[in-house]
């Protein structure tokens, strides 16, 4: 496997696999029944997505549950905490606008099991749009309460989307070749479409500020350590064995 | 998951008081409609107190999977590979579902779901013991799918010709997605017996603390079941308490020699006569503390919910006001 590819393979299949484990902490804690299933529901689909970025890299199971943070690959959106309700819609919002772009390009991949894992992944992320565009709207257009929260969690969030779009010299020779995406040919699209959201939810696009970067390189939060400490503990404690 | 009666035995019902004021001409006709097999549907004459052991059966029956999400849900962070989680996710979200299904079919009966979700949180409404008991390892999860759910099963294919259409069609659909439950849940065990030697040592720790709350989840002994008969009179119930323990234990306990564990029970033993296994006293003391709110972590499960309706009103709350805002706006328009 050549090694560019499958760093490539992990930067997507970390990014659904955090998140995946971000809002499945959720499960039996959302506001309302109705928002438990959704939110299991799309981290559901974020694991199922990892499992099939992290087959082409390697071994799936071995990626997920025996690298540390160094190893891992994501963006730094992706591991940020729940937080409130506002904060966990904010970050579904920045990610989800940006992840359904971006398989969306990738279908059109010359790799031919990047291209079909992303054109699966891109009917199910286009909902994952779609819900989290919805609660935008409604907590930004809701009450004076919901508001102030909708800012304050995209106050927060805002500074790691600029890492989005960030090209280095792992990606680019991917990029020439046709295997990875180019996001910077995404960022006016998704630029319109936050702003297009914002503007339904009567909130500002927060001022631009200096982006915070080096998920991609294994420069991550302090949030990253906990997660995996959480999520790799039980083939960790007991390495060797099967599950 | 389900829950059977769970009323403290000291606590009489009293559906004879109820049944009295009701016009004996109806009544004659619905209990000939049951009888005969007929669903009962949510615009149909009913006794009071058949509405009320169904509003109340079916809402413990929601509220426990919704409380069963905790105890799952402890879990799904932790789960050991991908497809674990994968499959652990889809579960829990399954007994989402399920809840919703049961709050939806238990609202034709005239309650909605915020008022029998203020009955749970009040403590006025029970949900099943056994989500009471802690999920200590991995293999409690395996525990739950294999012995919980294979109870619930047992529990709920007769209700899906329970008399009241709207259960019985909730139940169908239910039915299937827990077969897949106990499915995943045996399979996790199976893997673990098979294991090593801690991973063994999970697999029968948790067989042995799942057992008996897991026998107890059919509920009280037949004799001291005050509702059952009513219930079954009027087909709420297909079969009594006593005899859905029996059918589990003559199915689970093969399952569990066959990946060589062995069932907490030293009086457990064929009997041939019977053609059935013979087994020990269940301790109800037990169930009826965990009744009353006495297990390990039935202050916990409560806090949780509680805590995640209040910090999620203003979410409610503003879902609320954004969706008036819009019929505001449409009929301006």
């Amino acid at each position: 496997m050549d090694r560019a590819l499958s760093d490539y393979a992990m930067r997507l299949g970390d990014d659904s696999l955090i998140l995946g484990q971000r809002l499945s902490e959720w499960c039996g804690h959302a506001p309302m029944l109705e928002l438990d299933l959704s939110l299991a529901n799309i981290g559901l689909d974020l694991v199922g997505q990892a499992t099939h970025f992290l087959m082409l890299a390697g071994d799936a199971d071995r990626l997920a549950f025996h690298r540390d943070v160094l190893d891992f690959k994501n963006c730094l959106l992706v591991e940020q905490p729940n937080g409130d309700f506002a904060q966990t819609i904010a970050r579904q919002f920045l990610f989800s606008n940006w992840q359904e772009l971006q398989l969306r390009e990738l279908s059109g991949s010359a790799n031919e099991t990047l291209a079909s894992i992303a054109a699966k992944a891109v009917k199910e992320v286009s909902y994952h749009a779609r819900f989290a565009n919805e609660w935008v709207v409604r907590l930004g257009d809701g009450t004076d309460e919901s508001r102030a929260r909708m800012v304050q969690a995209l106050e927060w969030m805002w500074r790691f989307g600029d890492e989005l779009f960030d090209v280095d010299a792992q990606l680019d020779p991917l990029i020439a070749e046709r295997i990875a995406v180019d996001p910077r040919e995404l960022r006016a699209e998704w630029e319109a479409r936050v702003t297009k959201t914002l503007a339904q939810a009567t909130l500002d696009v927060p001022v631009p500020r200096r982006g915070a970067r080096g998920g991609r390189m294994g420069h991550h939060s302090e949030h990253l350590g906990h997660l995996l400490a959480t999520m790799q503990f039980l083939p960790r404690a007991y390495p060797g064995t099967v599950w | 998951m389900y829950t059977t009666e769970l009323e403290d035995k000291n606590k009489k019902p009293a559906p004879r008081e109820v049944l009295v004021a009701e016009d004996p001409a109806k009544l004659v006709a619905f209990e000939a409609r049951v009888a005969a097999d007929e669903f009962i549907e949510p615009k149909d004459w009913m006794p009071a107190a058949y509405r009320k052991t169904l509003v109340r059966q079916m809402s413990q029956h929601a509220h426990s999977e919704i409380v069963g999400m905790l105890p799952e849900g402890n879990w799904i962070t932790r789960a050991p590979s991908l497809r674990r989680k994968a499959v652990l996710l889809a579960k829990v979200q399954d007994e989402g579902g399920h809840g919703l299904y049961l709050y939806a079919a238990a609202e034709t009966l005239g309650t909605s779901r915020e008022e029998m979700i203020e009955a749970l949180h009040s403590g006025r409404a029970k949900y099943s013991t056994i989500f009471n008991y802690p999920t200590l390892t991995w293999a409690d999860i395996g525990a739950i799918g294999w012995l919980v759910d294979g109870a619930a099963i047992l529990n709920q294919v007769p209700l899906q010709r329970t008399s009241y259409g709207p259960y019985a069609r909730a139940m169908v659909k239910i039915c299937k997605e827990e077969s897949f439950h106990q499915r995943q849940g045996f399979e996790i065990m199976t893997v673990l017996a098979g294991g090593s030697p801690e991973q063994r040592r999970m697999a029968q720790d948790a067989l042995d603390r799942w057992w008996w709350p897991s026998l107890m989840m059919f509920g009280p002994p037949d004799d001291n079941s005050p509702n059952t008969a009513q219930s079954i009179r009027w087909r709420i119930k297909r079969e009594t308490n006593d005899e859905l323990r029996q059918k589990f234990v003559d199915v689970t306990v093969p399952q569990a020699d066959a990946i060589g564990l062995k069932v907490p029970d030293p009086k457990l033993a064929w009997n041939e006569a019977r053609g059935s296994y013979d087994f020990g006293p269940v301790d109800w003391e037990e169930f009826y503390a965990v009744v009353r709110g006495e297990g390990l972590v039935a202050k916990d499960r409560m806090k949780a919910r509680v805590a995640a309706w209040e910090d999620g009103a203003w979410v409610r709350e503003a879902a609320t006001a954004h969706a008036a805002k819009h019929v505001v706006k449409a009929a301006a328009e």
